[in-house]
C-alpha cells in the first residue's frame, strides 16, 4: 500500500490573500465571482466548501488548481504563489473525465506519462489500481465502467503524482446514495493514509460534515466566505452522531434556510 | 396459505402450462423451420441448375464463341459453394454465415442470369455497349496482364497522392484546431480553395507540372487534403475542454496536450476525414487517368472504349470495384483497431 507519504513532513498549506475574481460575460459585463476572500488552510486539513450555486466555490477551487487566475490578490501553496496548473495540485471533477481512448491503467498512469516517468513507475500504477479498489479492471475502457468505478479511476489518476493538495469539485454529485457513502469512506481512508490537504466542494451538507475538519460556508453574488464552521466530531465518525444535527442546523441557519418547517422536516 | 403464496403457486401452474404449450408447439414449427432453412441452403444450387440449363439449351442470338472461361467460372463457383455447404454440415459457425449469405448469392446469380438472357440469349440490349457476361469474364481472363499492370499504376498514383494529402492535411488540421493564428491564415484558404473539385484544376496542373504523373499526384493530394484538413480541424477544435484541464493539472506540457489529448480525442472525426479523402482521391485518380495519364485503370477504360471493347470496360470496372472496396475495407479495419475504445462503431 502507499504509506510512504505518512512519514514525510506534512506540506500543503494554502493561503488566500484578499482574492478577488471578476469574470467578463459575453456581453462585456463584469461579474464578481469572488470578493476579498481571506482563508488559510492547514497542511493535511480536510476542508469543505458549501453554499448555493453561484457562490464561487468552484471558482475558488479552480484558482487553487491554477486553471483560473485571480483578478486581485494571490493564492499561495506553502508560501509559493500559484501561477498555472501543477501536478502537485490534483483535481477531480464531478464528471470523471477519464480519457475514453485509454484503458483504466493508462488513464491512471497519465499523470506519470505527462511527466515522462511512466516507464520507471509501472508498479506504482498497479498500487493505485489496488488502492481505489479497481483490481481486475486495469484493461477495461472507461465506457465499460459504472459511474462509481469511473470516479474511483479519476481519483487514482489525480493521486498518482503524489499531490500536496487534492481538489475535489463535487466528485460524488452524480452518484447514487450508496456508492456515494462508499466513496466518502474511501476518500477518508486515502486522505488519512496519505495526509494530503483536501479541498472538497459539495452541495450536500451531511457529506461536508461527515468528511471535513472545517466547513467553509459561502454566500453568492459576489461570492464570499460567510462563516467557517469547525467539525468537532472525532474520527472515525458515525453518520448518526448527535452533533450532526446541531451542525446541520447551524449551517442551514447561516445559509438562511433554517425555517420552522425545515427543522420539523429534519426531526 | 397467504395471498402471496397463492399467487406464487398460480404463477408456477401457469408457467408449467405455458411451458407445455411452448414445447409442444415448438416441435411442429421446428420441422417447418428446418425444411425452410434447408431450402435456403439449396436455393443457390437450384438457381445454378436453371442457369446451366438456360446456358446450354437456349440458343445464342448473338455471335460469341469464347465462352469457355465463363463455363469454367460457373463450374468453379458451384464447386466452391458445394464445398462450403459440406463444411456447413459440420460447422455451426459456417452454417449460420452461409445461411446469412445464401439469399444474396442467389440474388447475385439471378442478376447474372437476367443479364445473360437479355444479351446473349434474346439480344434485347444493344451491342457493343452491353456485352454478355461471358464476354466480360473472357476479357478479364485474356487481358489480365494489362489489367494487372493498370492496377499497379493506379495504386502507385493513388498511394503517393493520398499519402501526400494526409502528410499535409493532418498537420494543417491539427495546427488550425490548436492555434488560432494558424486558423486565421489557413481558414480563408481552406474555405475558398477547398470546395473546388480537384479535377477542375486539371488544365492548370497540366501546365504547371512537368509530367501528367506529377500533375495527377498533385491533384489527388489536393483532393484528399481538403476533407482530411477540415475533419481534423473540427475534431480538434471540438475536444471537450475538461480533458485539457485534467491533463494540465496532471503536469502535461503543451506538446503532451496536442499529441496525447487533442489528437486521440479527435481521432473519430479524423477518420471521417480519411474516408472522405479516400473517396475524393478515387474520383480524382480516375478522372486524371481518363484525361492525361498514360497508364492505370482509368486509362484502360478510356483505351478500351476507344476500340469499342466494352467487355474490357466492364472488366476494368469490376477490378476497380474490387480494389477500391478492398482499400475502404482496409481503412475500416485499421479504424476499428485504433478506435476500439469507442462504443457502437459501424461495421463495414
Amino acid at each position: 500500500m502507499v504509506t510512504a507519504e505518512k512519514t514525510l513532513p506534512r506540506a500543503g498549506a494554502i493561503v488566500f490573500e484578499n482574492v478577488r475574481k471578476i469574470f467578463v460575460d459575453p456581453e462585456g459585463r463584469e461579474v464578481e465571482a469572488l470578493s476579498s476572500v481571506k482563508l488559510a488552510i492547514q497542511p493535511g486539513e480536510f476542508v469543505s466548501l458549501v453554499g448555493p450555486s453561484g457562490c464561487g466555490k468552484s471558482t475558488l477551487l479552480r484558482l487553487v488548481a491554477g486553471l483560473e487566475t485571480a483578478t486581485e490578490g494571490v493564492i499561495k501553496l506553502d508560501d509559493e504563489v500559484i501561477e498555472g496548473p501543477h501536478y502537485l495540485r490534483g483535481l477531480v471533477f464531478q464528471d470523471p473525465t477519464l480519457f475514453p481512448w485509454l484503458t483504466v491503467r493508462r488513464n491512471i498512469a497519465a499523470g506519470l506519462e505527462a511527466r515522462g516517468i511512466a516507464k520507471q513507475q509501472q508498479d506504482e500504477v498497479d498500487k493505485y489500481i489496488e488502492l481505489v479498489g479497481l483490481t481486475g479492471f486495469g484493461d477495461s475502457f472507461p465506457h465499460q465502467l459504472s459511474g462509481g468505478m469511473a470516479q474511483r479511476a479519476a481519483l487514482a489518476r489525480a493521486l498518482v503524482n503524489h499531490p500536496k493538495v487534492l481538489l475535489l469539485d463535487e466528485p460524488l454529485g452524480a452518484l447514487d446514495a450508496f456508492t456515494r457513502m462508499q466513496l466518502q469512506d474511501e476518500i477518508l481512508r486515502i486522505w488519512q493514509d496519505r495526509g494530503t490537504t483536501e479541498v472538497f466542494v459539495t452541495h450536500d451538507i451531511d457529506e461536508a460534515i461527515y468528511l471535513s475538519d472545517r466547513i467553509i460556508v459561502m454566500t453568492p453574488r459576489p461570492g464570499k466566505i460567510q462563516e467557517i464552521i469547525e467539525v468537532p466530531i472525532g474520527r472515525p465518525r458515525s453518520r448518526n452522531h448527535p452533533d450532526f444535527f446541531r451542525l446541520r442546523s447551524r449551517i442551514l441557519e447561516v445559509l438562511h434556510f433554517a425555517k420552522e418547517q425545515t427543522l420539523s422536516y429534519y426531526l | 396459505m397467504s395471498v402471496l403464496e397463492q399467487t406464487n403457486q398460480k404463477k408456477t401452474e401457469l408457467e408449467i402450462k405455458l411451458g407445455v404449450l411452448k414445447t409442444s408447439g415448438k416441435s411442429g414449427i421446428k420441422k417447418k423451420l428446418k425444411l425452410l432453412s434447408i431450402l435456403k441452403f439449396l436455393l443457390p444450387v437450384l438457381l445454378w441448375g436453371i442457369f446451366w440449363a438456360a446456358h446450354l439449351f437456349i440458343a445464342d442470338r448473338q455471335a460469341f464463341s469464347d465462352g469457355k472461361h465463363f463455363d469454367w467460372l460457373l463450374i468453379v463457383l458451384l464447386g466452391v459453394y458445394l464445398i462450403f455447404l459440406t463444411i456447413a454440415y459440420f460447422s455451426k459457425d459456417i452454417r449460420s454465415r452461409l445461411a446469412d449469405r445464401a439469399p444474396l448469392i442467389t440474388a447475385g446469380l439471378m442478376i447474372v442470369l437476367i443479364w445473360e438472357l437479355a444479351t446473349l440469349k434474346f439480344n434485347l440490349l444493344p451491342l457493343p455497349y452491353f456485352p454478355p457476361p461471358a464476354k466480360v469474364v473472357a476479357a478479364l481472363v485474356t487481358d489480365w496482364q494489362t489489367l494487372w499492370i493498370s492496377v499497379l499504376y493506379s495504386l502507385r498514383l493513388l498511394g503517393i497522392g493520398y499519402f501526400i494529402g494526409l502528410l499535409v492535411g493532418l498537420p494543417c488540421g491539427t495546427l488550425m484546431g490548436w492555434y488560432s493564428g494558424f486558423n486565421y491564415w489557413l481558414n480563408p484558404v481552406l474555405r475558398f480553395i477547398g470546395p473546388i473539385p480537384a479535377t477542375a484544376w486539371i488544365p492548370i496542373a497540366m501546365a504547371v507540372f512537368p509530367t501528367s504523373f506529377a500533375a495527377s499526384i498533385f491533384l489527388i493530394a489536393l483532393a484528399s487534403w481538403f476533407p482530411v484538413t477540415v475533419m481534423t480541424w473540427s475534431g480538434i477544435a471540438n475536444v471537450n475542454k475538461a480533458f485539457y484541464e485534467v491533463a494540465r493539472t496532471l503536469g502535461g506540457s503543451e506538446y503532451y496536450l496536442i499529441t496525447r489529448v487533442a489528437v486521440p480525442a479527435a481521432l473519430p472525426s479524423i477518420f471521417v476525414g480519411l474516408f472522405m479523402g479516400m473517396g475524393t482521391a478515387f474520383v480524382t485518380l480516375v478522372v486524371g487517368e481518363l484525361l492525361g495519364v498514360k497508364a492505370g485503370l482509368g486509362w484502360y477504360i478510356q483505351w478500351a472504349q476507344g476500340w469499342a471493347e466494352y467487355a474490357k470496360v466492364y472488366a476494368a470496372l469490376f477490378v476497380m470495384a474490387v480494389i477500391f472496396s478492398g482499400l475502404i475495407t482496409l481503412l475500416f479495419r485499421f479504424r476499428d483497431k485504433v478506435l476500439v475504445w469507442q462504443r457502437g462503431l459501424i461495421k463495414w
